[in-house]
């Protein structure tokens, strides 16, 4: 599904990725771990198409196709989305219109017939009510005035309305107290399937326990250093970043 | 983002302005260029009272010992007045009794104008259109007027200003002039000499006007200067609602208007008066765009009445304008939403005046100036508590977003009280259109533009939510055709 190749990346003229070597295959669930400034949200970044992060070597592949080839909008429309660490306010855009513009903007993009309102209505009312999110989030300016997990849940909603093909969930444990840490979780599990692969970006095992990894990466000095199964997080927890980081240097 | 690609891509189709055409219909003018005489033709050519020649006359005789002002954030060469035309009128001027008996070229302009104007079913005459009674201006004369009877039945009139003065020449005599006088101002002093038509709005004590007037404006003879006079006046505990709204064929000769809006409430009556500017706002260098030197103004007269401004401005080369409100009437209210969009090379300086006179006189002011390309938007606006203002309170404020990093955004508040016991609130922003917020819609797959039309139309929502919805639409649609190619 995903392919990255000797990726090398710099923000501001700044190396932050050194050749990071990562596939995903379809139906596949990878976490990467690293340390603050491993190049953890540059990657999730490189792979959406972020302004400003320049890419020096190497290769991404999705689903076959050169995926830095594409603006933002076309990485979407090819099934790629991105759950935000820090989701961003539109004030006076309601969720409700902004879930509509997206998931019209990527029908419009594949060729396909948009919703009318009350097709997106339902659908969205359905996926809302699965992760117990009531209709007056859905009226409310998207992720304003919204609490740490409202926003994260609310990401959750945008990807259960947009089903991706590939999901990179950024740090979506960040902020998060365990029951919403759960809900969230059980969102994420939801929409798990053999068709549907997803890298999950995290700074603590604790995550793991709840989405539970295929394969776990560790990313240090914008490199993988090492990749193992889901027992590597519990091992990374009690040795700490420190003998990887070193391993890396 | 159907609505909005769907219009960007129409008016993609239909090249960069798709109100570009001009209408063939023979026009009658004056010759170019102002004087005694001209001000007396156009008097004559209207049939006018001895009394409104006068006051025209007055004023031109004042006009004479004006300056152009110069205090207002805008540049543009100088316009020779002795070039334009004061006075055109399509052929057809005996007054038409119907649809049929108006000039078909007029009716396929209208089509042509493509604005899914409810109206135009509206003067087709289709059942079940909504009720919005349009007053055309072609040009400078009105030509069609419908839902006439029904509004007579409510004794509502509704009708050319130059027929008011035909047909209610006391009440236009009694009003014209008395919230815009013929002294105010360099452009309303212009108007008042030589205006040519508007609409004029009566609506007598205790009656809720029973729909919405409508009056849409187009600027059609070249090198024609519009010179627009409305007179709206709401009597005891009386109720309207008044949408005005614009488009313009392109050409190449900048186009003068000024027209002057005078609105009056008396006790306990209400007028909501919506504009939806578009007029051609030049080529991407400003060239050819139309100068907007507006001069509108309500006044408060009776105890609790209301006057509120809403206006959508996304065209014109450059914009002068300032509607205002005089609270002379206890516990009236003036209310001002505006939403400015400047792109390109397109100038506004665009705000408000609220005078507090009477007691406990509240105002509020929300403006939203939105700037991309080389534009410059200004926003300028007056808060005077008087004396007797006691408790009065104003609450303003002005947000500033910007596109790009070569345009401009300005913020002059003015501030008098002399009132101890007044309240005067004002807080101002001016940010910068996220490139988060753009990379946020873009991951989700909404295109660029259509995600700046997005941002935008949410930034302007608390005053798009005060447009009626025949207008809703339409300016949100409008917010999104202006701002094109203001990115990547």
């Amino acid at each position: 599904m995903l392919e990255i190749k000797n990726l090398h990346a710099s923000v501001g003229g700044k190396p932050i990725l050194n050749g990071v070597d990562l596939a995903v295959a379809p139906g596949e669930v990878h976490a990467v771990m690293g340390p603050n400034g491993s190049g953890k949200s540059t990657l999730s970044y490189v792979l959406s198409g972020r302004d400003g992060y320049e890419v020096s070597d190497g290769s991404v592949l999705f689903k076959g196709g050169n995926l830095l080839d594409l603006d933002p909008e076309e990485r979407a429309a090819a099934g790629l989305f991105l759950a935000f660490q820090y989701p961003v306010e539109i004030p006076g855009v309601t969720n409700m219109t902004f879930l509509k513009h997206a998931l019209n903007g990527l029908k419009v993009q594949r060729g396909e017939e948009e919703l009318d309102a009350m097709q997106f209505l339902k659908l969205v009312r359905q996926k809302a009510k699965a992760l117990g999110m009531s209709d007056d989030m859905l009226k409310r300016a998207v992720n304003v005035g919204f609490s740490g997990g409202e926003k994260k849940r609310n990401e959750i909603l945008q990807m259960a309305v947009l089903e991706p093909a590939f999901a990179v969930l950024d740090e979506t444990d960040s902020g998060l107290d365990i029951d919403a840490l759960k809900i969230v979780a059980d969102g994420v599990n939801a929409l798990r399937g053999p068709a549907r692969s997803m890298l999950v970006i995290t700074h603590y095992q604790r995550l793991l326990d709840y989405i539970v990894p295929d394969r776990v990466h560790v990313l240090a000095g914008g490199r993988i250093v090492t990749s193992g199964g889901k027992e590597l997080a519990l091992q990374l927890e009690d040795e700490g970043y420190g003998a990887f980081a070193a391993r890396a240097a | 983002m159907a609505a909005t690609a769907q219009t960007v891509a129409q008016v993609r189709d239909l090249g960069k302005y798709k109100h570009g055409w001009e209408t063939e219909i023979e026009m009658e003018t004056a010759p170019k260029g102002l004087n005694e005489d001209i001000v007396r033709f156009i008097s004559a050519r209207k049939d006018e009272p001895d009394w409104m020649l006068d006051w025209r006359l007055k004023a031109y005789r004042h006009w004479l010992t004006m300056e152009e002002p110069t205090w207002a954030m805008v540049d543009y060469p100088a316009i020779d007045f002795q070039d334009i035309y004061y006075y055109a009128a399509p052929k057809s001027t005996a007054g038409p009794k119907s649809l049929d008996e108006v000039d078909p070229e007029l009716l396929r302009t209208y089509e042509k104008l493509g604005i899914p104007l409810k109206e135009q079913e509206v003067l087709a005459g289709v059942q079940g259109a909504p009720r919005v009674a349009v007053d055309a201006v072609f040009d400078s004369v009105s030509v069609a007027t419908t839902f006439k009877k029904e509004l007579e039945s409510h004794g509502v009139i509704f009708c050319s200003i130059s027929e008011a003065l035909q047909n209610h020449p006391e009440l236009v005599r009694k009003y014209l002039g008395t919230v815009v006088p013929y002294t105010d101002n360099f452009y309303a002093t212009l108007n008042s000499a030589v205006f040519s038509d508007g609409s004029f709005v009566y609506i007598p004590p205790g009656v809720h006007c029973p729909m919405e007037l409508s009056t849409y404006f187009r600027i059609n003879a070249k090198d024609t200067g519009q010179f627009e006079r409305t007179l709206i006046i709401a009597d005891e505990g009386s109720y309207v609602s008044y949408l005005e709204g614009c488009t313009a064929p392109m050409r190449d000769e900048n186009q003068l208007h000024a027209a002057v809006v005078e609105l009056v409430t008396l006790k306990d009556a209400e007028i909501k008066y919506s504009t939806v500017q578009n007029w051609y706002p030049g080529d991407e260098n400003g060239k050819g765009g139309i100068y907007n030197f507006v001069t509108k103004r309500g006044a408060c007269r009776g105890d609790d009445s209301k006057i509120r401004w809403t206006q959508v401005e996304t065209g014109s080369a450059i914009t002068w304008k300032y509607p205002s409100c005089i609270l002379q009437g206890d516990n009236s209210v003036g209310e001002f939403y505006s939403v400015a969009i400047t792109n390109n090379a397109q100038q506004a300086d665009t705000g408000t005046k609220m005078i507090h006179l009477g007691r406990n006189t509240r105002s509020r002011i929300i403006s939203k100036g939105i700037s991309a390309g080389r534009a410059r938007n200004t926003y300028r606006g007056l808060v005077r508590m008087g004396p007797k203002a006691a408790e009065g309170r104003n609450f303003t404020q002005c947000d500033s977003l910007l596109i790009g990093d070569r345009c401009g955004a300005h913020t002059v508040p003015y501030i008098e009280s002399r009132n101890r016991t007044a309240k005067v609130e004002h807080e101002a922003t001016t940010s910068r259109i996220g490139e988060d917020q753009l990379f946020y819609c873009r991951q989700r797959g909404i295109g660029e533009e259509d995600a700046v039309a997005l941002i935008v139309n949410g930034f302007c929502k608390e005053v798009l939510q005060e447009l009626p919805m025949e207008f809703a639409v339409e300016a949100q649609k409008l917010v999104s055709i202006s701002l094109e190619g203001s990115v990547g």
